[in-house]
């Protein structure tokens, strides 16, 4: 789970993180508002949505009087804005940060991470900051700093001085650092989260360092002991399809194809997508039901894929192991009888009592074209989504 | 032969009365495999399924003869049971929860570390479907009549596409020596290469099958130790072609989340590895028979 600049700020600020001096603004006067609580005649606005890269997408205006600061507001709030982390549908702002301006001496970059090869928390510096990692590591990745840290002793103060020796800072600095690195780690450690990263990092020309921006991500599975963080969600910087779904249990993932997909397990529902790929199709999503696809989740399953009305053919693809065939294939006649369905329909059941399954399909007199094989699935499913684009198109 | 459990291996549930637990274990015991007891704290004494249950996992060792373990125990406490199982001295342990916190993985991994590598307890899984050594046992929740005995290891990520490529298999008369599932988690107890050595290690294995996702570095890691140190030919698949960057893709584990984590890339690192591919998922038993074929 992401969540906004502001958030991750405040709660890095209770780790005795500093943090530049703002305030949070749903309107254009709430901004002016909060610009002058801040004082000082620099302020930078900023587009709270969950993703970095927001100044190409206009998401962060620097402002030097009251109305400019007003017009920015303006300008960004509801404004749908679309980065390279977003996908084409961009997310929409309907938050601002309004911050002091910061006299910038030095930008650099830190973050802490899970390292899946070292099984560890990473952190991770440069005194290279404001540009994304990723670029920095493909062209200088000479000036990344990586330290690991051990996760039965936790961050050692020598592990913190030495990164803010490869920061670049000076010996005046270095205890703010230290202090700085260690709540942020506290920060990861207690909140359970995958992902903190400040950049920039800045140096000021006083010589302070200040955290201009803050991104937290957290770990799902550990939002069930962080009732605090798990109420930071914005469920509108959230695709409300995968809302819908994971508060029915299942894991939907919206794509921008148009065959839609229904399988059970998640390896099995990517190779399905694949295979809709390899025959010349794209899939519209991910939706894997788990692995007890009874009746009713099956019917919720269907709706849910249905409900992108972008969607020209369905494909359902269940491999039933301890489920048996028999029991999904009547859930599937029941949900079809009860959705007045519009679009065709690819059904490739395999497992436990297939024979079975295969049969009340079959018998239940439903237009239900099915399918033996994976590949047989796919194809089958790509040549009705194609048939289906052309008779809406004669239509 | 087969991989970490055969026959003899004598089992234990842990979360044995739960009602998942009591499924898959009733299960489990249908299928042949040599289930001693369970584990529910505070239920020791009683009897369960026919088998005796334990307050701890120490008991079922010192009574029960206890060797492997199946975990059934919710998110919040499986990490603690699966230390357990390792504290006392169990060799193999599947763990089967869904939805563990990364944190408490990596206290897990770090404590499983501190014994010394011939006594450390392997640990496959979290969010997996367990192993089976068809014909001979099973410690997990798969369907067991779709598995053929045979010569071919599988080790793969997923449940159901495991199933798939069993299946595949079984369909041209193909049987597997064992199934190993190793979970959709970002940090999981054993590597695709860490199954690969045991399964290198086997007579029974002739030709071994990795299905990978994208995310993570393991299959690429996996395919290097197959051009250096495995003189068995690996076929391989990986599913996640059409998943976008930054996208969680069900497991908690498959997203791309940097450069060489998608599904081509793997690939095209794989075939530059001199690992065989299956091109599409319906392909992965015909191209398992081919070089089996060769052989």
């Amino acid at each position: 789970m992401d969540i906004h600049e502001y958030q991750a700020k405040e709660i890095l600020a209770g780790y005795g993180v500093k943090i530049a001096e703002g305030g949070l603004a749903y309107s254009p006067e709430d901004a002016v508002l909060r610009a002058r609580e801040v004082g000082g005649n620099v302020w930078a606005v900023k587009a709270q949505i969950h993703s970095g890269a927001r100044g190409k997408a206009g998401g962060v205006k620097i402002c030097f009087t009251l109305d400019e600061v007003e017009a920015a507001a303006e300008a960004m709030l509801g404004k749908r804005m679309v980065t390279h982390q977003t996908g084409p549908a961009g997310k929409v702002c309907s938050r601002l940060y309004i911050e002091a301006g910061t006299d910038i001496a030095k930008e650099l970059y830190f973050s802490f991470l899970v390292d899946r090869s070292h099984e560890r928390i990473v952190m991770v510096g440069s005194a290279q900051g404001g540009m994304e990692i990723e670029d920095l590591a493909e062209n200088n990745p000479d000036a990344i700093k990586k330290i690991y840290i051990d996760p039965a002793v936790g961050l050692l103060d020598f592990q913190a001085r030495e990164m803010a020796f490869a920061l670049g800072l000076d010996a005046t600095q270095i205890s703010h650092a230290v202090r700085l690195i260690s709540g942020c780690y506290r920060a990861m450690r207690e909140l359970d989260a995958n992902m903190l990263e400040i950049n920039p990092l800045v140096v000021t020309k006083g010589g302070e360092l200040i955290t201009l921006d803050a991104k937290m991500g957290f770990d799902d599975n550990a939002l069930f002991r962080r009732q605090k963080i798990a109420e930071l969600r914005d469920k509108t910087q959230e695709d409300p399809r995968e809302m819908a779904a994971a508060d029915r249990g299942l894991s939907y993932v919206g794509l921008d194809g148009d065959i839609g997909c229904m399988i059970n397990g998640a390896g099995l529902a990517m190779a399905t997508m694949d295979m809709i790929k390899l025959a010349g199709g794209e899939p519209a999503n991910f939706l894997d039901v788990g692995g007890g696809a009874s009746p009713e989740r099956t019917e919720k399953a269907f709706r849910l894929v249905l409900a992108d009305e972008g969607v020209k053919a369905m494909l359902v693809n269940i491999f039933a192991g301890i489920n048996r065939c028999d029991w999904i294939a009547e859930g599937v006649v029941q949900a079809v009888r009860k959705i007045d369905m519009k679009i065709p329909l690819i059904v490739r059941l395999s497992g436990t009592n297939v024979e079975e399954g295969r049969k009340i399909i079959a018998d239940s007199g439903l237009p239900i074209i099915t399918a033996t094989t994976l590949a047989e699935a796919a194809e089958k499913a790509v040549q009705a989504r194609n048939e289906q684009v052309a008779k809406e198109g004669a239509a | 032969m087969a991989i970490l459990i055969n026959k003899e291996t004598r089992m234990i549930v842990q979360g044995f009365t739960g009602k998942i637990g009591s499924f898959h274990a009733q299960d489990m015991i249908n299928y042949g495999s040599n289930v001693v007891g369970g584990i529910t704290p505070g239920k020791g004494g009683q009897t369960h399924l026919g088998r005796p249950v334990f307050n701890t996992v120490k008991e079922s060792v010192e009574q029960a003869g206890a060797e492997a373990s199946i975990i059934f125990v919710p998110p919040a406490f499986a990490a603690d049971s699966i230390m357990e199982a390792a504290d006392a001295g169990i060799k193999y342990c599947v763990a089967i929860t869904d939805g563990i916190p990364t944190q408490d993985m990596m206290k897990v991994k770090q404590y499983l570390r501190k014994f010394p590598l011939e006594e450390r307890m392997v640990l496959t899984g979290p969010n997996c479907a367990g192993t089976i050594s068809p014909g001979k046992s099973m410690l997990g929740i798969m369907p067991g009549h779709i598995y053929k005995e045979g010569v071919v290891g599988i080790v793969g990520r997923s449940g159901t596409l495991g199933y798939e490529a069993a299946d595949q298999l079984k369909e041209l008369g193909i049987g597997i020596s064992t199934s190993v599932g190793i979970g959709g988690d970002p940090i999981n107890g054993s590597s695709h290469r860490d199954i690969l050595e045991k399964f290198e290690q086997d007579d029974e294995t002739k030709v071994v099958i990795m299905i990978g996702e994208i995310g993570g570095p393991q299959e690429v890691e996996a395919g290097v130790y197959f051009s250096q140190q495995m003189s068995k030919p690996l076929v391989a698949y990986i599913a996640g072609l059409t998943a976008p960057k930054g996208r969680r893709m069900g497991h908690a584990g498959a997203i791309i989340s940097s450069v060489g984590e998608g599904a081509a890339e793997k690939v095209e690192m794989l075939l530059d590895l001199g690992v065989t591919i299956a091109p599409t998922p319906s392909a992965m038993g015909e191209t398992v028979a081919k070089v089996l074929a060769k052989l």
